[in-house]
């Protein structure tokens, strides 16, 4: 076992991570510990946009950013977190393209950026620009350019070291235990300041836009160590990903003229949100899409609808919406111009469906996307420890494993990669001039024993189980009764599948028994968070009578602000049993009201 | 469709040498060849190891040679390489285990090259305007993802893996022609050491296996024209 010291720790390398590292390391001794390399995190996958009011093309204002952020959460979100971020945004964007980020120009040579869902011109109500973006591969930017910094401010990163415990002493952060992958070998980091920034969860469901690698690991790890997890039946279904891939075709590709068009060719979102129609948040068309499906208007009976981009198709619409160019003229666009914007999207539809986008409507149906849920933090990254916003010194988290929570029951496009840049440097920050004024807290007597005792339980499992036969049932039946629409009655049909999952993953046994990058180990581990986090998702959810965002209930179809205007606080008790409590909603300036696009 | 699956296999703390090992597997036409790497390994045989994270070409963890040729495993379908399907790893650095190799010196390669912005005037209040002919001027050497398919395709990188290799290469050149960076001299300066540039021999295998489609070669010769003529036009 080896020990390193460190004032400041932070839990994973993607955008979060890495901007946390980038302001800690200023002032604090600090180290990134990442299970991938960290250009590899999925940051790199967003494509469309980050949000900020910049007003490059035309007017828009960082409280009209604030409303629209509100009303996308369906009033889930806290205000004075969102006010917060979007005030923030327009110099974080700025900041990035000073590290050199390659954002797409405007003919004048400011940073470009395009219409988004739910994104809105408070006083006309129609979509602006608010993504600024490079291309479709606006995370793949950002992710590389705050790896450049790294380099250039010689952070120092332990790459392919898998995060597995959390340690606490005195009800303090202490440090964290790590397994090397390639050696096998755990560690032990001790630390003043811990900041998770670990991702989302998106592997619990069939159809998915998320890595492999994102199986909740931070939320999971911080659920065993007494740690709530805030609004986990809040998972976003993006509208959009390759039909049977779940791979994501941004939102971006309706942003830039984009329509849905079912079975009968009709454009569907009309009937669902007459004013932003395509450009509706991503619950809202969800919904749709699922309803179309229903009423037996996907395409050839099945369960997909296309998205259309066809220059004709484009130009079609945008001339019936009155669309227009920020300089007055008429919004038309060429297949070559499409190309140059969505140059991914053509070619993962090339690749993976054998369509060609300009030419041919893409098949889609709705994809489990983003994680609203996750550690409860407030703004400043710290860790809450329950419903009485009680902090934990010493631990933070950002990026998608936290709540803070700004996104609420919905979030809204764009405002994922706003969120790692400003509470990625803001828990960075934090944690750093934590350090400063506390001491380490002693290491346990035996650190690595919690960790070691869960890894060997899968060497010593009977082997009646196969883990891979687990994985897919829980995707399954999470898909099927946890996704878009929700009852009482499928709930807690995911609810006994699940906890039967997890009986069965006991018996579980991995074959490779060596040292040596043992991914067959460390996947198992991986699945157990999984089934953790879907058994509280799905009891997170039974609990919460109503509809709001992306829960949405067939028994309960209405929101239902006098009972559950309140944020959800789960804790897993030391018999394993789930615990439920609630925390109000923080409301500054906007007083709930219906939600309508 | 049946699909039969060869596969390098590497155990250093079991194997004296590599061997190979075929798997019989149901898979559909469209199937990635990682979805048939994880079946393999969720129900042949778990001690298979490989890297992956995003599953669709954009996060550059699954680098290997299919049917000989340098390929994202996420990004190659079964229909491109039919029934017989042979998966090693990339060439040129060492194998860990099975498909896994160390990717340390390809890093390190990335790093010497400068692969940062620099510029140390004083930062605006906002954006540093940039116009859209510039912006372009650099756009395709943007796109990598650091899978290292171009540089374990190189003949010159087999022959010393001190040689930058294409990717460093394609990196410093995303930096060299960016009209809001100031370091082009210094990293100039690297390309025309002795690993630099000049062991690039125009072989084209590189700009072959980029899974993003990068015109590496062209970017290569951009940045030695640049050396020659010491301008950036
Ligand atoms: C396809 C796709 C497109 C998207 N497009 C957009 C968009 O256009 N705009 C937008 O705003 N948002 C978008 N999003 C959402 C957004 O990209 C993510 O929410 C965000 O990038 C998450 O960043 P992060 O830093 O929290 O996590 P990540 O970037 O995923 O990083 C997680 C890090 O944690 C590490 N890690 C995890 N577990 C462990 C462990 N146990 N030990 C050690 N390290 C660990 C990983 O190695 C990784 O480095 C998109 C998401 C997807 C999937
Ligand atoms: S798994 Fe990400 S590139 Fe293949």
């Amino acid at each position: 076992m080896k020990t390193h010291q460190f004032e400041v720790l932070v839990v994973g390398a993607g955008g979060a991570g890495l901007m946390a590292g980038l302001y800690a390391s200023r002032t604090a001794k600090t180290a990134i510990i990442s299970k991938l390399y960290p250009t590899r995190s999925h940051t790199g996958a967003a494509q469309g946009g980050v949000g900020a009011a910049l007003g490059s093309s035309e007017e828009d204002h960082p409280e009209w950013h604030t409303y629209d952020t509100v009303k996308g959460s369906d009033y889930l979100g806290d205000q004075d977190a969102i006010e917060f971020m979007c005030e923030e945004a327009v110099a974080a964007v700025y900041e990035l393209e000073h590290m050199g980020l390659p954002f797409d120009r405007t003919p004048e040579g400011k940073i470009s950026q395009r219409p988004f869902g739910g994104h809105t011109n408070n006083v006309t109500g129609k979509p602006v620009m608010r993504a600024c973006h490079a291309a479709d591969r606006t995370g793949h930017m950002i992710l590389q350019t705050l790896y450049q910094q790294c380099i250039k401010n010689n952070v120092t990163f332990f790459d392919e070291y898998q995060v597995v415990d959390l340690l606490m002493t005195n009800g303090k952060a202490a440090g964290v235990v790590a397994i090397e992958i390639a050696t096998g070998e755990m560690h032990v980091f001790q630390a003043k300041a811990v900041i998770f920034a670990t991702g989302g969860h998106g592997r619990i469901w069939e159809i998915t836009s998320n890595a492999y690698a994102y199986t909740g690991d931070g939320v999971a790890i911080t659920l065993r160590r007494g740690i709530p997890a805030e609004d986990m039946e809040f998972f976003q279904f993006h509208p959009t990903g390759i039909y049977k891939l779940g791979i994501l075709i941004t939102e971006g590709v309706r942003g830039e003229g984009g329509i849905l068009i079912n079975g009968k060719g009709e454009r569907f979102m009309e009937k669902y949100a007459p004013t932003v129609k395509d450009l509706a948040s991503r619950d809202v068309i969800s919904r749709a899409i699922y309803m179309e499906v229903r009423d037996g208007n996907g395409v050839n009976g099945k369960n997909y609808v296309y998205l259309d981009v066809r220059p004709e198709s484009v130009n079609h619409y945008a001339a019936l919406d009155g669309r227009k160019r920020p300089d007055g003229s008429p919004f038309v666009v060429t297949g070559e111009e499409i190309l140059s914007k969505l140059p991914d999207i053509v070619d993962f539809c090339r690749v993976y469906l054998g369509v060609d986008p300009i030419t041919q409507p893409m098949p889609i149906q709705p994809t489990a996307h983003y994680a609203m849920g996750g550690i409860p933090t407030n703004q400043f990254g710290e860790v809450k420890k329950d419903e009485n916003k009680t902090i934990i010194p010493g631990l933070y988290a950002a990026g998608e494993c936290a709540c803070v929570s700004v996104h609420g029951a919905n979030r809204l496009g764009t405002n994922s990669l706003l969120d790692i840049i400003v509470f990625g440097k803001h828990a960075g920050l934090r944690a750093a001039e934590f350090s400063k004024g506390a001491d380490f807290q002693p290491l346990p007597a035996d650190p690595t024993a919690f960790a070691q005792a869960q890894f060997e339980g899968f060497l010593k499992g009977d082997g009646r189980e196969n883990a891979f036969d687990i994985a897919m049932e829980m995707k399954k039946v999470m898909f099927d009764d946890m996704g878009i629409f929700r009852s009482g009655k499928g709930m807690q049909n995911a609810l006994e599948k699940v906890r039967e999952l997890k009986e069965r993953f006991k018996h579980v046994r991995v074959q490779d028994t060596g040292k040596i990058f043992n991914m067959d180990l460390i996947n198992a581990w991986e699945l157990g968070n999984l089934l953790d986090l879907a058994e509280v998702t799905t009891v997170s959810a039974l609990a919460r009578t109503e509809s709001r965002g992306g829960h949405s209930r067939e028994d309960y179809p209405s929101r239902d602000d006098q009972n559950w205007l309140k944020h959800t606080f789960a804790w897993v008790n030391e018999t394993g049993k789930i615990e439920l409590k609630y925390q109000p909603v923080t409301i500054t300036k906007y007083q709930p009201k219906a939600r309508v696009y | 469709m049946q699909v039969t699956i060869k596969v390098f296999r590497y155990n250093p703390e079991k194997d004296k040498k590599p061997h190979y090992e075929t798997y019989q597997l149901e898979a559909d036409p469209t199937d990635r060849v990682l979805d048939l790497l994880e079946k393999v390994k969720g129900y042949k045989d778990g001690t298979l190891s490989f890297r992956r994270s995003c599953a669709h070409g954009v996060c550059g963890s699954d680098a290997m040679r299919i049917n000989g040729s340098n390929k994202l495993a996420c990004k190659a379908l079964v229909h491109d390489f039919g029934a017989k399907i042979t998966v090693e790893p990339i060439l040129g650095l060492r194998v860990i285990k099975d498909l896994i190799v160390d990717m340390e010196p390809f890093f390190d390669n990335f790093r010497k090259v400068l692969p940062y912005f620099i510029n140390d005037d004083p930062a605006p209040e906002k954006e540093r305007y940039q116009s859209q002919e510039d912006r372009e001027r650099f756009d395709d050497t943007t796109k990598c993802i650091l899978c290292a398919a171009c540089t374990t395709s190189c003949p010159s990188f087999w022959a010393s893996d001190e040689y930058l290799g294409p990717s460093a290469i394609v990196n410093a050149h995303r930096f060299i022609f960016d009209s809001r960076d100031q370091g082009a001299a210094q990293r100039l300066k690297i390309m025309n050491e002795i690993m630099g540039v000049s062991r690039c021999h125009t072989v084209f295998n590189c700009t072959l296996a980029c899974p993003r489609e990068i015109q590496i070669t062209k970017a290569i010769g951009e940045v030695k024209k640049a050396l020659m003529t010491g301008s950036l036009e």
